[in-house]
């Protein structure tokens, strides 16, 4: 008993004394902030004409007086000036922060004028900020820009974003009100409140809706017990955050204790929902993990799995798959996406032609000597890393992502899929899907599993085995090109880049089952998913060992994986 | 391949089994850094920059009347090989100095070596500290130079008050998380605030650690990442942040080692904004960088070709050792280490370095953020250089140490590293 | 002994140059002057003495790839835990004299917050012990490994990736510093040995002879079981095992024998090498060496013992040699190398010359 009133009364103290509680530390910051966003909001909007009656004729100094103010070197200065100037009200500020946003302003060094500057062929072209007068062109060392940092270009993101709750964008809109998700109150509400009458989605209504509840529920918690049960079904962390400050708050606990139930509920079905939706990113992020495992394997899956060579320069048939998506981004600069596009079949065929020079060159002294073509192979791997290493340089290569591959499909705030991991996927299942119809359903597929299923009898059919040789190792080969312009997208572009694969593919290939497409696929994505899963409560490195070591026992006890060959195939 | 790698290369056969014969009057500068292997990428350059300064140097009339001869091995990214060329390098040789390394494994690798055969090391790379060898002078960061500095801004300018402690698990992330977390700690930051994360090396699928620190950093605070991931990990980290929306005025990240040339093989466009401490970017303004990048484009014969912190570093060192044998006359290495200690020479920002008695540089500390022409922005410099401090005052181990080389602050004892409270020295001059 | 080389040319030869250059080195290097044109260097010394403990190494290997059929992609990880159990041996020899001065806890650890010795590092303060774990540790790794993987009749290329996954497993798991070996840096900075400095030229002479003495056991041990019963039998596996199975014999326990044998000759081998090359380190388990060491019997010759001590010793040797000399295209030059050995010379050197000799 005496124990529990110890805890309690240095529970107590600790509320107390402010320098010892951080919660009431940053309560008294919050209320801070609140007032000094009330004030620089109020301003704001005011300023963009959103609200022209009770403000309009402020004492604001014009644009022409406050630009010049720009030519200081302080950050948090230039953060004043940039929302004096949102505070002038004048058309022209929009455009000016956007255009220090985005770096284009600067000023000439000589007689500092503020202007827009463009880059053109020999130096920038220069307008005017103020009067939007040509100023011709100028060297680059003849104009300076107005630098920004980190935290000053969000300030202005936030200026501009404020000024677009009434944009006709939706997308606009919606950016809009999640930035004031955290902070708005007051004439920002009542903002919120006119935009919700003629706002026509209603995803952006629901928004604003919660911005509406999210205030009422930090200004006057203990009426808000309404809002508190509405805003659970919300999954933005702006809601999640101000739950949970009521949740903790003892003083609120004391007074009303059902505003702090409904909170302590609220969060509940709100941490609910937002684990089972990282359940599901994490099965994503397996799926993900898997694509790339498959597409690094599959192509050994053909090589190694039907021809029974162990090519250790697989690795590097994938690195040259790379190197050919960056040559050909190189060579189209202006179309990077075409380019990235036009490499999968070019990679398919460079590192094709690789594979079958390989073959003829080096594999076809050492059929029926598996362990041997690990030598040469890996003779092979050496040879073409430094060759990389020769033409293009040891370093890393930059192979740029196009537009349509970045960003996310955001489903809700908690679970949003990255739209490259999407489209490996697929690109890894159409892959797939393509080289199983090859295999199994085309005349050259017949003859592939012919020859590896009987060599003497496919030839005696009339098969002409060397040249199927040649050509399953040339597509096992191409694969793993195809595979190494999805990995450029991921990972480094560099002469190291087959290494960080080879093991795994081979794995991946022995754990499916050799000489089964399927038995690939298949443990590719149970690989991916299952250290997926591992990985959030033993850390990466465990999850991996993990795995391993798994694989090491399965195979010690099914040691032809987990789709075994059957019939006699299964003897050679 | 020419005529004079053949030369060398059958005077070196010669030499396994026999001394060296070929005492020519030349002064032999060891390069000591891996072309092949997964260190190739960093090293490579800086095995060119060193070949680019002797070159300098024996346009000028060499050095006290010698040319310099620069003798290339390549350590291939294996640690013990580097031990053995270290022992190459000095023994067979008989370089007067050697310029070495990147990673810390390497200089643990190659430290005894040199501490037996009497070498004199030069190393260039930002690291961990923790050391101080009477034959070895740091010429990259401590982590007093970079790490704590860059935390102050992010605390001061940018307000952050969430921390994800972000590194590739070896001993450089290790100790400088372990710096950072208590002088976080000392700020005030709270146990809850700080998210620490290893990796390992070439860690390639970061989807996971990238969603933690989504979530981490969406608890209604500033945060940002301090990260110490290692070389190749880094393309795919900052490309799956970009994939994931975060972008750099959401939770900005601030790295350690990546510079101008790794950003060279990287498509810069998602890490628009994010920030890098350094002490040296290619983009400062000033005459010596001016001349330096000029000399360095036309050496390598490609004006895409970037410059770097730990050139700079290479620049400082190899500037510093040829005063230093001008001073000493000589290039015995206890003459030379004698006089290295208080030589000043420019270093590439406008400044001056000093070498100090604990052989650690004063170096500036600059800020930059990443520009999409893989350039940094200086965002924030100190004002003056910032002595390196080979022992760290915020660990508990280390705090009573110091080093000094000249014996001023050690009881007289020139020593690596000395306990203030017990007054024993311990490592190298172990009594 | 000399009934065992009856039959074996190449091991005698071996055999007299390793005794010859056993006695000449040591002399060469402590009594004769720096300047006499037969001296030679501590550095030559001790890289002779790495040699020897590869060549030990590759000598383990051809035990069981030449004579048992079965190629270990793993065998760099025995090679790498016998150097652990030396190497914790010798940090624990550094005492009070690391850079923080703490006499029971390695450096790394200080620095890591540790604050005792792990369990699994007491006892390795003696010599005796931490010899026998060098060879106790890689042969019950291989016991384990090699029972499961037997028993299960795991063979050829996939025994091979399986071994390959464990020495990558272990590289892992050894790299995180949380593993209480140090972690990427490894151990490192050795003081002494039984007392003696590492650093002086007397140790590193009794290092490389302990390393020529025990290269010239392994061989007369690894000799002595190919001439056994055991080397027959596991020679007959290596041919037809399913055969050698019907016959009655049970093929698990003479693999295993074999496989044991040579992951302890391997322990040996990297215990000899951790002091003379100053540092171990996780990448010593890392894959790649692995297949160098796989290489350095291919292209020695498997199957003869003396053509893996040749392979190893060769490569080896080239390998520094090209390092320092054409260092940008050493690997072009490495990798061509195995190519044609592979293709040309199947059997590797030894085995083209026995085949030479058979011929005449």
């Amino acid at each position: 008993m005496t124990e529990s009133l110890d805890t309690y009364k240095s529970q107590r103290l600790k509320e107390e004394n402010p320098s010892n509680s951080i919660r009431a530390m940053n309560f008294k910051s919050l209320i801070y902030k609140w007032a000094v966003f009330f004030a620089m909001i109020l301003s704001l909007l005011s300023g963009f004409g959103i609200f022209t009656e009770a403000l309009a004729e402020s004492a604001t100094p014009s644009l022409e007086e406050t630009l010049p103010d720009l030519l200081t070197k302080s950050f948090k200065e230039k953060t004043l000036v940039a929302e004096r100037i949102a505070e002038s009200a004048d058309p022209r500020s929009v455009k000016l922060l956007e255009a220090m946003l985005n770096g284009k302003l600067g000023y000439i060094k000589e007689n500092k004028t503020m202007v827009y500057m463009n880059k053109v062929d020999k130096g920038l072209s220069l307008t005017d900020a103020l009067t939007d007068q040509s100023k011709g062109t100028l060297k680059k060392n003849e104009v300076k820009k107005v630098a920004t940092n980190n935290k000053l270009r969000k300030t202005l993101r936030g200026l501009i974003a404020r000024a677009q709750l009434a944009n006709t964008d939706s997308t606009v809109r919606k950016q809009s009100v999640l930035r004031m998700l955290e902070t708005a109150d007051g004439v920002a509400i009542t903002a919120l409140k006119n935009q919700l009458e003629t706002e026509p989605k209603k995803e952006i209504q629901e928004l604003i809706q919660v911005a509406i509840d999210l205030n009422k529920v930090r200004s006057e918690p203990h009426q808000s017990l309404h809002e508190i049960q509405n805003l659970s079904s919300r999954l933005e962390p702006e809601v999640r955050n101000a739950l949970a400050a009521i949740a903790s708050n003892e003083t609120l606990k004391a007074s009303d204790p059902d505003v702090v139930d409904a909170s302590v509920k609220s969060l509940k079905i709100i941490d609910g929902k937002v684990s089972f939706y990282k359940k599901l990113e994490t099965g994503f992020f397996g799926l993900s993990l898997g694509s790339v495992l498959v597409l690094a394997a599959i192509g050994l899956a053909i090589t190694f799995g039907v021809m029974g060579v162990i090519n250790m320069a697989h690795g590097e048939l994938i690195m040259i798959g790379s190197y050919t998506t960056y040559t050909l981004q190189q060579l189209m600069p202006s179309q990077i996406g075409l380019a990235l596009v036009l490499s999968i079949p070019a990679a398919f065929i460079v590192s094709a032609l690789f594979g079958m020079l390989i073959e003829r060159g080096v594999i076809r002294h050492l059929y029926g000597r598996p362990l041997e073509t690990l030598l040469a192979t890996f003779g092979v791997s050496l040879v073409l890393q430094q060759l990389v290493r020769t033409v293009y340089s040891p370093l890393n290569r930059s192979v740029e992502s196009p537009s349509w591959l970045s960003g996310t499909l955001e489903i809700n705030s908690v679970l949003s899929l990255t739209l490259n991991r999407l489209y490996i996927i697929a690109f890894c299942l159409v892959v797939f899907a393509a080289l199983y119809f090859l295999i199994n359903r085309s005349n050259i597929g017949l003859h592939v599993r012919a020859i590896s299923q009987n060599r003497q009898m496919a030839r005696a059919m009339g098969i002409r085995a060397s040249r199927v040789d040649m050509l399953t190792f040339g597509l096992g080969s191409g694969i793993a090109g195809i595979a190494g312009v999805a990995l450029s997208q991921l990972t480094n572009v560099g002469p190291n880049l087959g290494q960080g694969y080879i093991i795994d593919s081979f794995l991946v290939v022995v754990f499916g089952g050799v000489g089964n497409l399927w038995g690939t696929l298949v443990s590719g994505f149970s690989l991916g998913i299952a250290s997926k899963f591992l990985e959030p409560w033993s850390g990466a490195v465990l999850a991996k060992i993990a795995v391993l070591v798994f694989i090491i026992l399965f195979i010690q006890k099914y040691p032809s994986g987990l789709f075994p060959q059957r019939g006699r195939a299964a003897e050679g | 391949m020419n005529l004079k790698n053949l030369i060398s290369a059958s005077a070196m056969i010669a030499t396994l089994n026999a001394p060296n014969v070929l005492a020519a009057d030349t002064i032999k500068v060891g390069v000591l850094h891996s072309l092949s292997g997964t260190m190739a990428i960093s090293e490579t350059t800086l095995k060119d920059t060193m070949l680019m300064l002797i070159d300098d140097q024996n346009a000028k009339g060499g050095l006290l009347g010698k040319q310099l001869e620069p003798v290339v091995v390549d350590p291939a990214s294996d640690w013990p090989l580097f031990a053995e060329k270290a022992r190459e390098l000095i023994e067979v040789e008989k370089v007067a100095a050697t310029f070495c390394c990147w990673t810390s494994v390497s200089r643990k690798s190659v430290l005894p070596v040199f501490e037996e055969l009497n070498g004199l090391l030069f190393y260039p790379v930002q690291y961990e500290g923790e050391e101080s060898s009477k034959n070895v002078f740091y010429t990259g960061a401590a982590p007093n130079q970079q790490a704590v500095p860059a935390v102050d801004y992010l605390m001061d300018e940018l307000e952050v008050t969430r921390w994800v402690l972000a590194g590739t698990d070896y001993v450089y992330p290790r100790t400088t998380n372990k710096i950072l977390e208590a002088y976080l700690k000392s700020k005030g930051v709270a146990d809850d605030d700080i998210l620490i994360n290893y990796t390992p090396f070439g860690h390639s699928d970061w989807q996971s650690i990238v969603s933690e620190i989504k979530q981490f950093g969406s608890a209604g605070k500033k945060t940002a990442v301090v990260s110490t991931i290692n070389g190749d990990a880094n393309v795919p980290f900052y490309k799956e942040l970009g994939n994931q929306g975060i972008s750099a005025e959401d939770i900005p990240v601030v790295a350690f080692s990546v510079g101008e040339e790794e950003l060279s093989g990287i498509d810069t466009k998602p890490l628009v904004g994010h920030l890098a401490a350094w002490n040296y970017f290619m983009s400062v303004e000033s005459d010596e960088n001016d001349a330096f990048i000029t000399s360095w484009k036309e050496y390598i014969g490609d004006e895409k070709r970037v410059t770097n912190d730990p050139m700079e570093a290479h620049v400082i060192g190899f500037k510093m050792w040829v005063k230093a044998v001008e001073k000493a006359g000589t290039t015995d290495t206890d003459a030379v280490i004698a006089a290295m200690v208080g030589i000043e020479v420019p270093n590439l920002t406008g400044g001056t370095a000093k070498m100090l008695a604990n052989h650690h540089l004063t170096k500036p500390v600059l800020i930059g953020e990443i520009q999409e022409d893989g350039q940094f922005e200086v965002v924030f410099s100190t004002d003056s250089e910032v002595p390196g401090d080979a022992w760290s005052d915020y660990l508990d181990g280390s705090k009573d140490v110091v080093s000094d080389w000249t014996g001023e602050m050690t009881a007289g004892v020139p020593c690596g590293n000395y306990n203030k409270v017990t007054s024993v020295c311990s490592g190298q001059n172990y009594q | 002994m000399l009934k065992l080389l009856k039959n074996d040319l190449g091991g005698r030869v071996f055999l007299t140059i390793l005794v010859l250059t056993t006695v000449f080195v040591p002399v060469a290097n402590l009594l004769l002057p720096p300047d006499n044109p037969l001296y030679v260097s501590s550095y030559t010394v001790t890289l002779i003495g790495k040699y020897l403990c590869y060549a030990i190494l590759a000598l383990s290997l051809d035990l069981v790839w030449g004579y048992l059929g079965i190629m270990s992609l793993g065998h760099g990880a025995f090679f790498a835990l016998g150097g652990y159990a030396m190497g914790m041996y010798l940090m624990r020899q550094i005492g009070d004299r690391g850079v923080y001065g703490n006499a029971e806890l390695p450096d790394f650890m200080v620095f890591l917050n540790w604050d005792s010795l792990p369990w699994f590092w007491s006892g390795f303060d003696q010599l005796w012990f931490a010899l026998l774990m060098v060879v106790l540790i890689p042969g019950l790794l291989a016991f384990v490994f090699g029972l499961l993987a037997f028993r299960s009749r795991v063979t050829g290329v996939y025994f091979s990736i399986i071994t390959q996954a464990l020495t990558y497993a272990l590289m892992l798991a050894f790299f995180r510093n949380e593993m209480g070996f140090g972690g990427n840096n490894g151990l490192t900075d050795f003081k002494d040995i039984l007392g003696f400095n590492i650093q002086a030229a007397e140790t590193r002479v009794a290092l490389f002879t302990a390393s020529a003495v025990v290269l010239a056991a392994a061989y007369l041990a690894c000799r002595s079981i190919v001439s056994s019963r055991l080397g027959v039998l596991s020679m007959a596996v290596r041919d037809a095992e399913s055969r050698v199975r019907f016959l009655g014999y049970n093929v698990t326990n003479v693999k295993l024998a074999v496989f044991v044998f040579s992951a302890m000759l391997a322990g040996v081998a990297g215990a000899l090498y951790v002091p003379q090359v100053g540092i171990i380190n996780p990448s010593e388990f890392s894959p790649l060496k692995s297949i160098e060491l796989v290489i350095w019997v291919a292209v020695g010759g498997r199957g003869t013992l003396y053509g893996a001590i040749l392979g190893a010793l060769a490569v080896s040797y080239s390998k520094t040699w090209l390092t320092g000399a054409f260092p940008e295209v050493w690997l072009f030059a490495l990798g061509a190398l195995f190519i044609l050995v592979t293709i040309y010379l199947p059997k590797g050197v030894s085995g083209s010359i026995e085949t030479l000799r058979k011929r005449r």
